[in-house]
């Protein structure tokens, strides 16, 4: 049994001891972060080194296979539902439909969530002038613009994005660095993976490389 | 506005907006009955003998044809990924899901077999108890065809997984839907069959919910 250790910090999101297993192969093993209120948590690693896995499993999509998650000290498993309500997860999917419009597509994942702010989100990604226009004839650059606006337009502690820079011109990286910024300000806590450089300001880097060869 | 009414309405808004679901299986429906006087030739006696057989089993296979879509399209775009991440329970989610599909589905189906009815001869004294049943079997054929769905997401010709799974599972809403017709037409008391046709719905409302997001998060591990 696990015995409740003071090396998790009492404060944010910490995960400590983690291994995940992805059919026949462990990923990664061993692997604890701390991840504090207004923090940011870079992974890299090559590819195939658990970067997405690790966020799904941070999101809660998947268990570990051993280690624990927790937030503010307590356990995520106890309350998922809690869990669910604190966090945005944008994966490497966008999840639009063709036939809704950006506008209504915005609306429709922050009503999920209670309040929604979707002028706020459409504004901080440069989505207004787009926002009747059906997801069918967005670039993917402007989806991916899409995905990332819902983490605005509706308000959680903890931001999980699976290569958010993906496919993003220099102007709309500039429009997420300054919405990471603006939501590390008011106490928000983000994980990210990337393979490219991000200039984030006192960001953490946690590399899986070592972590995969740990398990290997 | 709640997030299960939300989740229903976009749902029936992509449904209407893409227009395939809902008029495939209406006509499908409705082409399939034709087919049969030709088939089995155009004696009204024996049409009328096995008119509610017939509207039956088509109502049944129509309904399975969209289920396979269900989950599938939001499995695809990552968007079953972010539901599942929602405060919303997964299993209530399936719930406005399957509300959606019996809306665009089971509820057209049920509002033309009547007319389909004219076509087969069935008996004047059938028609206000084939709705009747029509309205209380096919909500539980998008409930159970949901937990089929769930399952099948991510196999290889997953249709025909779909229908192996979830048509032995059809057969008691079959017969007690045919049977609640025919005992009106043969002058019996239809409401045994009619409140067995309830029962099962009132027991797959919170079970094929819970089986359903089950094998939903399996699917997303």
């Amino acid at each position: 049994m696990p015995n409740p250790s003071p090396s998790v910090p009492p404060l944010g999101f910490a995960g400590l001891g983690l291994a995940c297993r992805r059919g026949e192969r462990l990923v990664f093993a061993g692997l604890d972060f701390a991840l504090p209120p207004g923090g940011a948590l870079l992974l890299t690693g090559p590819n195939g080194s658990g970067k997405s896995s690790l966020l799904r499993l941070m999101a809660g999509l998947t268990r570990p296979e051993a280690g624990r998650l927790a937030w503010n000290g307590a356990p995520i498993a106890d309350d998922p539902a809690a869990h669910r309500a604190r966090l945005h997860f944008i994966g490497h999917q966008d999840a639009l439909k063709p036939v809704l419009t950006v506008a209504e597509t915005l609306a429709f994942w922050a009503g999920m969530r209670g309040g929604a702010d979707v002028a706020a989100g459409l504004q901080r990604f440069r989505l207004a002038a787009l926002a009747e226009w059906p997801c069918r004839l967005l670039s993917a650059g402007q989806r991916r613009r899409l995905a990332l606006a819902r983490c605005v337009a509706s308000p959680a502690p903890l931001w999980l994005l699976d290569e958010p820079a993906n496919g993003l011109d220099t102007e709309a990286l500039a429009d997420l660095l300054a919405a990471i910024a603006e939501h590390r300000a008011a106490g928000g806590a983000v994980a990210l993976s990337t393979h490219a450089k991000l200039p984030l300001a006192a960001a953490e880097e946690l590399s899986l490389a070592g972590f995969a060869r740990r398990a290997a | 506005m709640s997030a299960f009414r939300r989740l229903v309405l976009r749902d029936l808004r992509l449904a209407f907006r893409q227009g395939g679901d809902a008029a495939m299986v209406v006509g499908f429906f409705v082409l399939t009955i034709v087919l049969f006087p030709f088939g089995v030739g155009p004696e009204p006696a024996l049409l009328a003998r096995i008119a509610a057989g017939i509207l039956w089993v088509t109502a049944l296979l129509a309904a399975l044809l969209s289920l396979e879509r269900l989950f599938q399209a939001d499995w695809e775009d990552g968007s079953l990924e972010a539901l599942a991440l929602m405060p919303l329970p997964l299993e209530a989610q399936v719930l406005a899901k399957c509300l959606a599909h019996w809306l665009v589905t089971g509820l057209p189906l049920t509002l033309v077999a009547p007319l389909l009815g004219l076509l087969l001869h069935l008996e004047a004294a059938g028609y206000p108890v084939l709705v009747l049943s029509l309205l209380l079997g096919t909500p539980s054929l998008s409930l159970i065809g949901a937990i089929g769905a769930g399952l099948s997401l991510g196999a290889r010709r997953g249709g025909v997984l779909l229908s192996l799974l979830v048509l032995p599972l059809y057969i008691p809403i079959l017969i007690f839907g045919v049977a609640a017709v025919e005992a009106s037409i043969g002058g019996f008391a239809a409401r045994p069959h009619l409140l067995l046709l309830g029962a099962f719905l009132a027991g797959a409302l919170p079970l094929a919910p819970l089986a359903a997001a089950a094998a939903l998060r399996q699917a997303l591990e």
